[in-house]
């Protein structure tokens, strides 16, 4: 499903990824692990089609990253670490606009916001102002956004990282549950949270 | 262009939910209101003197497009000089320092169109806030009778030149992740455009030349003179390409940094 070889990203001088490859399969729950600074937010940011790389080449669905962008993006959802929400939109407007960006027909974006929302635990606060919402709250409004144009590969930058105990276990067995149908890659300093999933 | 048109909506909205949209419509009508009331009541003052004084000539050469709308244009070119930067600052800055620039980027969109969205939503608020300022012409024709094609050329002119301030706010919108540095930068290019022509006279020659096509001002005057020069308007259709394309380079060099 994803194929990477021989990535490096340079920032000038510094080398962020230094020629590595791998290939995950369909529905195989893929880990980032490392310390902070390791380049698993920048090797992320390349998959997803945020930046180019310095060299090497990835290929997802068997597309290139670089040649047809735009069918990869349609292909991936992604949670940045920071959950890339607007605080001044309700979690409606919110899931509504990302659907329409993501390039669902008219026609569906009801039924893709409602599962989407409906699977994250969002039900009771569809109506909230983003900006409103607790830490748990917006890290699962962040999910809810990678879900909902039911993208093959899910690429989840740090998903647990800031929430409570009992929030971490709700992600963490959400996560599982999307991992049967897609491939997903995850990052995390924790080394047992990779185990678990 | 559907894509467009959505980042167009999302914008928009985001003026009307927050008070930004508010603040700037009521302080551009408030000003606005308060040019007009006076410029109104100096008209009335004079018109008031010259018939004291029988003087049917001085009166006669008293109108309202002069003595009115004119002043009227250019008092708003000037506040729009201040807000146009204000209003455009948050339009990729803010995008950036909130990370819902990653979401863009990551999402089946070209570039091309989330600039012209950001750009369709930022020509429709300033099309509603020069509008609404269309009660003070209509004003004068319900009461006087102002010269109609004067009236629409500076009209013209004043969304033309608003709309190159807001493509210059795009840019250094689009150039920084600080919103008081988009704003003050945008402020800064906007002023150096519109008073470059002020050593025209003293350079004289193929500079003054130069200076006096850059200016803002000097194309703006014409239109309000009631003049549709193309010669201005290429001008201005120029300025709007310009900053649109540099703004387009700009957000895409982004990902290469």
């Amino acid at each position: 499903m994803i194929e990477v070889r021989d990535l490096t990203k340079k920032y000038g001088e510094i080398d962020a990824i230094r020629g590595i490859s791998f290939t995950a399969e369909k529905g195989q729950v893929l880990g980032f692990l490392g310390p902070n600074g390791a380049g698993k937010t920048s090797t992320m940011r390349i998959i997803t089609g945020f930046m180019p790389a310095t060299s090497g080449t990835v290929t997802v669905a068997g597309f290139d990253i670089f040649d047809d962008s735009l069918e990869v993006r349609r292909r991936v959802g992604y949670l940045p670490e920071n959950p890339p929400l607007y605080d001044d939109m309700t979690v409606e407007t919110y899931l509504r606009f990302v659907a329409k960006v993501r390039g669902l027909a008219r026609a569906d974006i009801g039924t893709a916001v409602d599962a989407s929302a409906a699977r994250c635990g969002l039900a009771d606060v569809r109506g909230r102002v983003v900006g409103h919402l607790s830490k748990g709250y917006r890290q699962r409004v962040g999910l809810a956004q990678a879900l909902i144009h039911d993208p093959s590969v899910l690429v989840l930058d740090e998903p647990t990282i800031g929430l409570d105990p009992k929030q971490i276990i709700d992600i963490r067995s959400l996560i599982r549950d999307l991992s049967g149908e897609r491939t997903v890659i995850l990052s995390t300093h924790i080394l047992p949270e990779v185990q678990q999933l | 262009m559907s894509n467009a048109l959505t980042i167009a909506g999302k914008e928009l909205r985001s003026y009307f939910v927050s008070p930004i949209g508010y603040v700037v419509l009521t302080g551009f009508l408030l000003l606005g209101g308060w040019f007009f009331f006076n410029l109104l009541s100096r008209f009335n003052f004079l018109l008031g003197i010259y018939a004291a004084m029988r003087n049917p000539e001085m009166q006669a050469q008293l109108n309202l497009n002069d003595a009115v709308i004119v002043p009227l244009l250019h008092n708003l070119s000037v506040v729009l000089v201040i807000l146009v930067p204000m209003i455009t600052m948050r339009a990729f800055a803010e995008e950036r320092r909130a990370g819902t620039y990653e979401l863009l980027m990551t999402a089946p969109l070209t570039i091309t169109e989330i600039v012209a969205g950001k750009f369709i939503a930022v020509l429709s608020f300033l099309m509603i806030m020069i509008g609404l300022t269309g009660i003070y012409p209509a004003v004068l024709l319900v009461y006087g009778n102002p010269e109609i094609g004067m009236i629409v050329a500076g009209y013209l002119g004043l969304v033309l030149l608003a709309v190159s301030f807001a493509t210059v706010g795009l840019l250094t919108s689009s150039l920084t992740e600080n919103q008081i540095i988009a704003a003050v930068s945008c402020l800064v290019a906007l002023l150096l455009l519109y008073i470059i022509s002020w050593p025209a006279d003293t350079a004289g020659g193929v500079l003054g030349e130069v200076l006096r096509y850059l200016s803002l001002t000097e194309h703006f005057s014409e239109m309000v003179k009631g003049v549709i020069d193309t010669r201005d308007v290429v001008y201005f259709l120029s300025v709007i390409a310009l900053a649109l394309f540099l703004t387009q380079r700009s957000v895409e060099s982004i990902r290469w940094r």
